[in-house]
């Protein structure tokens, strides 16, 4: 494998093989060593979190990290093109780390230069990262990926990480429970999809709704911004709100994750729970991009 | 009542039975303007569809890239090339798997649109005509999407 781009390019095997790798790098069974590697990562929308999970994983095995931000510290002010940008940073970098509001930006800079690419976010298109690390959070607490029943709450329509996850699980025979306001419902072409593969969905309007069946539920931020009318934000915002009262009656494996930044849908007073998995999910981030780069460099043999 | 009648070409292509209304958009793609004599026929009957758009153009032969083009739009147009008034080849169109530089990608944030690349759609689905774009991932209905001339 040289780059990674999107999870539709992925194999089951090839998932499976990610949280391999990474689980060996997380028990200290592989240590990878990208000693004088460079890592470029190049940021043309904010992210601080992605950024600092990548940097802090390429450090952890021993590679080193050039940043690039915003598109006015670049050439791409004066006139140069996209690829050609590309086509210089890959000169310096060993491997290409690249997050963009450009939908298929990670895609084109795959097939400009030669060094691996990551696609680290592209618009509302693909996060495969966030993707393969919430799958190994999840198979580090089911010891499974398979035949799970997964809630997803939150933004549906416009939240590519959980289009990503619902993707990449659909490889597993999941169960799934969708709940959203009826207009950030799941897009038609993702239930289309679920309906052709056979996967089982219901959708709801309650967090709490049918919590005692769920193993997982993957919670994500509704940004007040989608709303037309903040009245009606108002009105819908507690329905997705999950509180320490609701966890009364869930599965003993039961976990609550959330790819952070977290805002105020899920209460603090969940955190002391042995419920709650976000902070350690993000630390599985690191992991995964740990396997992630070193796969793509060569590393595992 | 007089009957009006396109006339028989000698020499050409003619390309018929196109869904009546998508005559101008067939028009369009080939792009007609030049020396050639071109006639076009909207809304004409015909036994076999009900109404359909006809076009008839005098000394040219369409590419089989062209010819492809017009599939994605006219899927039911019949195509023939005619020398001596007489049909010497009736090309098939055909939809192929990969369309490259054919379509315009509507999705404002895709890459294409920001970017000089060579679109690539990929046929997800062909009834009704289904594609992918290679680079933002966006599935689009045939209908929806514009088609570079």
């Amino acid at each position: 494998m040289k780059n990674l781009i999107s999870m539709r390019d992925l194999s089951k095997k090839e998932i499976l093989y990610f949280m391999e790798i990474a689980k060996k790098i997380e028990k200290g069974d592989l240590n990878p060593d990208m000693d004088k590697k460079l890592a470029a990562l190049l940021f043309f929308e904010p992210s601080t979190r992605t950024h600092f999970s990548f940097a802090t994983a390429m450090k952890k095995i021993g590679g080193q990290t050039i940043t690039m931000r915003g598109t006015s510290s670049s050439s791409v002010k004066k006139g140069e093109t996209f690829a050609d940008t590309l086509q210089t940073i890959a000169q310096y970098a060993e491997i290409i780390i690249m997050r963009s509001p450009i939908e298929g930006a990670a895609r084109y800079a795959s097939e400009v230069v030669d060094v691996p690419v990551v696609n680290a976010g592209d618009g509302a298109n693909q996060h495969p990262t966030q993707a393969l690390l919430d799958l190994y959070s999840i198979i580090k607490t089911q010891g499974t990926l398979e035949n799970l029943t997964i809630g997803v709450a939150g933004d549906l329509r416009f939240g590519r990480t959980v289009h990503s996850l619902v993707q990449a699980l659909s490889e597993f025979n999941p169960r799934f429970k969708f709940i959203s306001p009826s207009f950030l419902k799941m897009p038609t072409y993702i239930l289309d999809d679920l309906n052709e593969k056979n996967i089982k969905f219901e959708e709801l309007t309650e967090i709490y709704e049918k919590i005692d069946e769920l193993d997982i539920l993957y919670v994500t931020r509704i940004q007040k911004e989608r709303f037309a009318d903040l009245e009606d934000y108002e009105k819908v915002k507690g329905s997705y709100i999950l509180e320490r009262s609701m966890l009364k009656g869930v599965k003993e494996n039961f976990k609550v994750m959330h790819p952070l930044p977290r805002v105020d849908e899920i209460s603090t007073d969940v955190d002391n729970t042995e419920f709650a998995y976000y902070f350690p999910q993000a630390k599985n981030g690191v992991y995964m991009r740990q396997a992630i780069i070193t796969i793509l460099l060569g590393g595992v043999k | 009542m007089k009957q009006l009648k396109v006339d028989a070409i000698k020499k050409g292509t003619v390309i018929d039975h196109i869904p009546a209304g998508k005559g101008m958009q067939v028009a369009d793609i080939i792009n007609i303007s030049g020396e050639n004599i071109v006639m076009i026929g909207i809304s004409l009957n015909s036994k076999k569809v009900g109404k359909k758009d006809i076009i008839k153009i005098e000394n040219r032969e369409l590419s089989q890239e062209e010819i492809n083009s017009i599939a994605l739009i006219a899927p039911s147009a019949t195509i023939t090339i005619i020398k001596d008034f007489d049909v010497i080849r009736k090309a098939k169109a055909e939809i192929p798997e990969l369309i490259e530089g054919l379509i315009l990608c509507p999705n404002p944030k895709c890459i294409t649109n920001s970017e000089k690349i060579k679109t690539k759609f990929m046929v997800t689905d062909e009834k009704p005509l289904q594609v992918r774009c290679h680079y933002c991932e966006k599935k689009y209905l045939v209908d929806e999407v514009k088609i570079k001339i």
